[in-house]
């Protein structure tokens, strides 16, 4: 019986095992340092918020895996015999493969920073980083304040978690407003604002010069490069984004980038060993996607994807329409399409804004100049319906299409205010139209002829 | 992973202590209960309205005043920080002790009303005494047990919705749904029956007296309303009591599939129930605690649906055992009422095998099983029953048991009595009859689903850990499927709590409600078609 050996138990690892065993029977066995099972790796952050325990973090009960006939290895992986088929792994046998999965996500980013390895200066990204976290952050008596570096999603959850402990957060984003790589201005913008509303000490503009420490070796404080002040803590947040966790590859003759290099089949240079997830480096981007995405959707489907070609039926990862979505302290983000920031979108992208005058929610749609076609939509506040947005994506809908049915689209819980007729008369107004907002229709909704 | 759980216990903690205000709502609210402790224990309070007003006002204030506390100051939104370190909401020391009080309460309460003063001639002592004055001004005769306990359970439903109400200010769906059940106990549960007391005698009724009728109180769940003394009482208190007796036959046989069909069981379980109104309310801090395992989800089919069967048993021998045998008398008899229940039976029964059978799966076994026991010990019934015996057993008995068994040990002293070990929602997943129906017809015939939202689902299990029925609500988001499940009550937490917006209540067409396609959107199209042609 053919042997499939996985690296890494987190989304992407894990869906591809459950996936080989609805199509086929063939042996599987995962391999992870992490954890005995899979847990959401989304969901740490509520562990330390007292939201859940790691027990409901983990999204099939302990005995699916026997059930299943999914073999797991609880050890560390340390080096890849891709001649022989033969992994060698920290605290466990030497492990035979027919084919090899590498699904071994991410680490946090270090980029040389004086004082980066001190006690104290610790990422988010694993179960064990929370562990860590417990140590050095338990309470504000213990850690009396935390710094946080680098602006993006996990900054941000760091910061939130840090806030339910009471604990004083400094976070440092280096760009002038927070995340504007990714966000258009006014969502950015209105991020700042909460971020500020909840008692966290935003500094826009502000780079990392270096971490002090103290006589032990722990970290004291930080100094700001562009100011030269020096900020007390005891603890300090590296989450300036992560890359690829591929260093026990080195000389496995597997090629890699940042990543671990695959094709569209998601196949490495080197037949029966495959990557997918974070750890995995497209050699051509694919539409406006990035090589290397380290999301929790694209691994998952990078995990259907490969076991249809492990099952016999070879298949190119092929992801539809962009989506993603996150969690601002308190207000939801969702995006369907492509919407660029100031910075980085194209010159035909036109977007429409529209934000409520008092409450935190707002959404931006962008569409083509010319055409009128919807690229793409971000929404804050106000939940959107993934499938619908889909439908209008595939069909090249136009904006104006959009703003007419906005109705059929919303997706908030029932009795919540809607605001498409605010929305849509900013929309008339901005840009001279007399669009007419049509009632929500089931029909439309759920497609039923 | 066990260092981990040694290092959360020993050093996670909740994210706040109590400020100084709380402890000092703490402190009146205990001394509000402290009043009605010492009226148990017969202190003997001179001014019993001044006395029982300032209990009842400073539980109220208490509550309200340690709930603002927690809440004022934060900005809307999610409200679980610390759930899982404070020792009441994580089964530690204070939710055990908290337990032990409420069951001890309720063993009390059923069992042995004369500890709380109950006296049957003349005037009440202790706390039953002590209001008095109160159930006086409302129907006009001494208090009772249960109309202590009524006014402890409306107050205790009006402060904790008044925390809900704060708790989760941002969400209009739990506002409203809380403003439903606050109105539905205090003026169905509380008012309307005392007032209704007052009519008794009156010429109104014909001289008759109605009995206690809860309005919104269906059968099963008030398993007794069809019994004997309540259909003698109903049928000689003129018009309104025969309205009454009918407006009960409509409400489980028309009105609620009617409501169910439309809305799903939320309706009654989450919006009017007095039993669902204080699992939102008061056991709202508890809703976390309920097993989400596939052997408790075993275990609640098999114990729900048998108590269906038992009350439906019960129910039917009662009735059987006071009807006549003449038709000249009148025109229901014995047999022509076992005839009526079997027929109904086996046309529910045949409509739910016929062009629902895809739905049920395996489950159309057990139900096979059911109606087959019903039906056959209604035939029992008729061939081996005696006057007022029906089968083997006194009509009485089965009643008697039934209403200790279940009236009493399940839906009280283990389903609230529990609720800081169990979760919030024991007697309603595991015993409530009424909710097996309903769950029934919101499983087979329901405009009602949760709707999973595309691919966006990131397994994080918030939606399992706060889903106060024990649905693994994940299992089914996570892949791109909607939740149809005949226990759902419509709560709307799980949609609430999930941070990426992928859960929706919503009533929809019956085409493609249940949707098992796992549709992982995002994905490019052939492999779409190709997980779904699975």
């Amino acid at each position: 019986m053919e042997h499939i050996v996985i690296i890494g138990n987190g989304i992407a690892g894990v869906t591809a095992a459950r996936h080989i065993r609805k199509l086929s029977d063939k042996k599987i066995t995962i391999v992870s340092s992490e954890s005995e099972h899979f847990f959401s790796r989304t969901a740490l952050m509520y562990i330390y918020m007292g939201h859940m325990k790691f027990e409901h973090t983990k999204p099939y009960e302990n005995n699916f895996w026997k059930k299943n006939r999914i073999d797991l290895v609880k050890g560390h992986v340390a080096k890849v015999n891709s001649e022989e088929k033969l992994l060698q792994i920290n605290g466990a046998r030497d492990l035979k493969y027919d084919k090899l999965i590498i699904a071994t996500g991410s680490k946090p980013n270090k980029f040389g920073w004086p004082g980066e390895d001190l006690d104290g200066v610790q990422g988010l990204y694993s179960k064990q980083d929370l562990e860590l976290l417990e140590e050095n952050a338990p309470n504000n008596n213990v850690c009396k304040r935390a710094v946080i570096i680098g602006g993006g999603l996990i900054g941000i959850e760091l910061a939130e978690m840090l806030r339910t402990r009471d604990i004083p957060v400094t976070f440092l984003v280096r760009e002038s407003s927070f995340w504007n790589s990714i966000l258009p201005f006014g969502e950015s913008e209105m991020i700042n604002e909460h971020i500020r509303e909840h008692h966290i000490d935003l500094r826009l503009g502000v780079s990392l010069k270096e971490i002090n420490p103290d006589e032990n070796g722990r970290v004291k404080s930080v100094t700001l490069a562009e100011t030269g002040e020096e900020i007390e803590c005891n603890l300090v947040g590296l989450t300036a984004g992560v890359s690829p966790n591929i260093d026990f590859l080195k000389d496995s003759g597997i090629k890699l980038g940042r990543g671990v290099k695959v094709n569209r089949f998601l196949e490495t240079n080197i037949t029966d060993v495959y990557a997918i997830g974070d750890c995995a480096e497209q050699h051509e981007a694919i539409g406006n996607r990035r090589p290397i995405e380290a999301v929790w959707y694209t691994g998952r489907m990078m995990g259907e994807t490969l076991a249809q070609t492990i099952c016999g039926n070879r298949m190119a990862y092929k992801p539809g329409h962009w989506f993603n979505s996150a969690k601002f302290l308190d207000i939801e983000y969702q995006t369907y399409g492509w919407v660029f920031s100031e910075r980085r979108k194209k010159e035909n992208e036109t977007h429409f804004h529209w934000r409520h005058p008092k409450e935190k929610l707002c959404i931006t749609i962008a569409f083509d100049k010319d055409s009128e076609t919807l690229l793409g939509i971000n929404t804050f506040g106000i939940r959107l319906r993934h499938e619908v947005f889909d439908r209008w994506l595939d069909a090249n809908k136009s904006i104006d299409y959009v703003m007419e049915h906005l109705r059929d689209a919303n997706f908030d819980p029932e009795f919540y205010k809607g605001f498409e007729s605010e929305i849509v008369s900013k929309y008339n107004s901005d840009f001279g139209k007399s669009i007419n907002l049509k009632k929500k229709n089931l029909k439309r909704i759920f497609q039923i002829a | 992973m066990s260092t981990y759980h040694k290092s959360m216990a020993l050093t996670g903690e909740p994210p706040k202590s109590l400020s100084i205000g709380q402890k000092l709502a703490v402190l009146l609210g205990f001394s509000g209960l402290g009043i009605l402790l010492l009226a148990v224990f017969n202190v003997n309070f001179p001014n019993k309205t001044l006395w029982l007003t300032l209990s009842l006002l400073a539980i109220s204030i208490g509550t309200i005043w340690f709930s603002w506390g927690a809440y004022w100051q934060k900005m809307p939104g999610i409200k679980n920080d610390g759930v899982w370190f404070k020792s009441i909401s994580s089964r530690g020391l204070w939710a055990w002790m908290a337990g032990l009080a409420l069951t001890g309460f309720y063993i009390v309460l059923y069992f042995y009303p004369e500890y709380l003063g109950l006296v049957n001639e003349g005037d009440n002592k202790g706390v039953i005494g002590l209001f008095d004055p109160l159930s006086k001004v409302l129907n006009g005769s001494p208090a009772s047990q249960w109309f202590v306990y009524g006014t402890l359970y409306t107050v205790a439903i009006l402060v904790f919705g008044i925390k809900f109400l704060w708790k989760y200010r941002h969400n209009r769906y739990e506002r409203l749904r809380t403003w439903s059940v606050m109105f539905f106990q205090l003026a169905f549960a509380f008012i309307i029956p005392e007032l209704m007391a007052r009519l008794n005698g009156h010429k109104i009724l014909d001289g008759g007296s109605l009995p206690y009728y809860d309005l919104k109180n269906i059968w099963p769940l008030n398993y007794y309303n069809f019994e004997s003394y309540r259909i003698k009482a109903f049928l000689t208190s003129g018009e309104i009591g025969f309205a009454l007796l009918v407006f009960g036959i409509l409400s489980i046989f028309v009105i609620t599939p009617i409501l169910t069909y439309k809305y799903g069981k939320r309706w009654y379980c989450s919006w009017v129930c007095g039993c669902g109104g204080l699992a939102e309310t008061a056991g709202d801090s508890f809703r976390q605690l309920s097993d989400k395992s596939t052997f408790a989800w075993k275990v609640e089919r098999w114990v729900v649906h048998s108590v269906v069967v038992f009350v439906t048993l019960m129910t039917t021998a009662v009735i059987y055992s006071y009807l006549g045998t003449d038709t000249s008398k009148y025109w229901l008899t014995k047999s022509s009422f076992l005839i009526g229940v079997a027929v109904l039976l086996t046309l529910v029964f045949g409509w739910a095998m016929i062009f629902k059978r895809n739905q049920l799966q395996k489950d159309a076994q057990y139900g096979a099983i059911g109606y087959f026991v019903i039906i056959i010990a209604l035939i029992g019934f008729h061939f081996f029953s005696g006057d007022g015996e029906v089968f083997l057993f006194k009509s009485g008995t089965l009643r008697k048991s039934y209403s200790f068994l279940i009236g009493s040990i399940f839906s009280g002293v283990i389903g609230t009595g529990f609720y800081p070990i169990f979760g919030s929602r024991v007697w309603c997943r595991f015993g409530c009859p009424m909710a097996a129906i309903l769950g029934f017809q919101q499983k087979l015939f329901s405009r009602f689903r949760i709707t999973t939202n595309g691919g966006q689902c990131i397994s994080c299990g918030n939606c399992s850990t706060y889903c106060e029925m024990g649905i693994d609500v994940r299992a089914y988001a996570q892949k791109g499927e909607n939740i149809v499940r005949a226990s759902c009550v419509g709560c709307g937490i799980c949609s609430a709590v999930c941070p990426r917006g992928v859960l929706k209540l919503e009533n929809g067409p019956l085409d493609k409600r249940i949707d098992s396609n796992q549709v992982l959107l995002g994905n490019d199209v052939d492999l779409m078609a190709l997980v779904n042609n699975k």
